[in-house]
């Protein structure tokens, strides 16, 4: 059972994924909490672990969260069930419109979804800078992972720093400070 | 036959094993492989010539899911058809697929560790920051006009406030762009559906 919902959770998650990588977090969020898979503490945790390894985000996430509610065949539940819906999409793509984007049908839907994949990315970074309910909220970590933040957001876009290297600094950071 | 049999045999485990190189490099997202794949379809290979792969790539960026996942699948089918598009698919995900178990069970181990869970306070830091970055490059993109800043500022709130399945919003955002674009057209007004942009910027539908 817990298998199945496992499954059936990412496949659904899986043809609704445009945009990619954090807009798919609030979707993974919303399935988790509604099935009381993770803590926030924890889920936040996942999503960490996740950005810190190669490959797309919203798979890695797939994949631990799994492994946290199933072992090891429930990691590989997930992660199929994320992946296929992008195999049988693309495969239908590839043998029935291979001119797809230049079609304005897609073009329009994009004008839609481009936004609202804005509006899910801006949420979920709202939703991860609230800490862990378990912890005081006006704890002066709280305000120190807040910097940390704000220093790899300055970073990344002004001094174009690779990921990476930004989560292994602040790891760093992190032990030293807290 | 035979030959013919194993020359399919060979071409499948030559596209797993591809991705399955590229696979582990993709650190910060899919279009970190793009070069790398490029290089080996275009230039080592000659399986394909740029213009081709520029078109798959593009397709890839469009549909949903991981743009790595979606790029290996067109290879793959585009050279070896259903089992092409599955043993690409396969050699792209195994490996972040055991990198990410391995991590996950060395965070179990360690996980009560007080420098373990330190660094990860930081690295919450770093992730908030990653997102943040993700929503300002999607935001310089997809906001260019009245409609698309109110559906953007629409979406967060109802997401805040009503605690709405996110799932829900993409479904109505595929089908609210195609409804919007016919509304202008039929009312004679300007239609754009993306920001004008410089000449050979790329349209780019992912960040990180």
């Amino acid at each position: 059972m817990l298998f199945w919902q496992l499954f059936v959770s990412f496949l659904k998650i899986g043809f609704l994924s445009f945009g990619g990588g954090y807009a798919v977090i609030p979707m993974i969020q919303y399935e988790v909490q509604q099935h009381g898979w993770l803590s926030t503490g924890e889920f936040q945790r996942t999503v960490s672990i996740a950005g810190m390894s190669p490959g797309p985000i919203a798979t890695n996430s797939a994949t631990l969260i799994g492994y946290q509610t199933a072992g090891l065949a429930g990691a590989v539940t997930a992660t199929a069930g994320i992946v296929l819906p992008s195999l049988l999409i693309v495969i239908l793509i590839a043998a029935f419109f291979y001119r797809m984007n230049a079609n304005p049908w897609v073009k329009s839907s994009f004008y839609g979804l481009r936004p609202i994949i804005t509006g899910l990315i801006v949420y979920a970074a709202i939703h991860f800078g609230f800490p862990d309910p378990s912890e005081a909220i006006y704890h002066w970590t709280t305000f120190a992972t807040l910097l940390i933040g704000v220093l790899a957001f300055v970073a990344i876009t002004k001094y174009k720093l690779h990921p990476v290297t930004v989560i292994v600094c602040s790891g760093f950071a992190g032990i030293v400070l807290f | 036959m035979q030959t013919d049999k194993t020359s399919k045999a060979y071409l499948l485990l030559q596209l797993f094993w591809i991705f399955f190189k590229i696979g582990p490099a993709t650190f910060g997202g899919g279009y970190a492989m793009m070069p790398m794949i490029e290089k080996e379809f275009v230039d080592k290979r000659k399986w394909m010539d740029r213009q081709e792969m520029s078109d798959l790539m593009s397709l890839a960026g469009s549909a949903p899911g991981g743009v790595g996942v979606n790029a290996s699948a067109f290879l793959g089918y585009r050279l070896g058809k259903i089992p092409g598009a599955l043993a690409a698919t396969l050699g792209i995900t195994l490996p972040t697929f055991i990198i990410v178990f391995l991590l996950s069970v060395f965070y179990s181990m360690f996980r009560e560790e007080p420098k373990v869970q330190a660094a990860f306070k930081g690295i919450h830091g770093a992730v908030i920051g990653l997102i943040a970055v993700a929503a300002f490059k999607m935001g310089k993109n997809a906001l260019f006009d009245r409609t698309t800043v109110i559906t953007a500022a629409g979406s967060l709130a109802l997401l805040l406030l009503t605690g709405l399945n996110p799932m829900v919003l993409i479904a109505v955002g595929l089908v609210l762009g195609i409804t919007v674009i016919r509304l202008k057209k039929r009312l004679g007004l300007p239609v754009h559906t993306e920001r004008a942009r410089k000449e050979n910027e790329p349209v780019i539908e992912y960040y990180i």
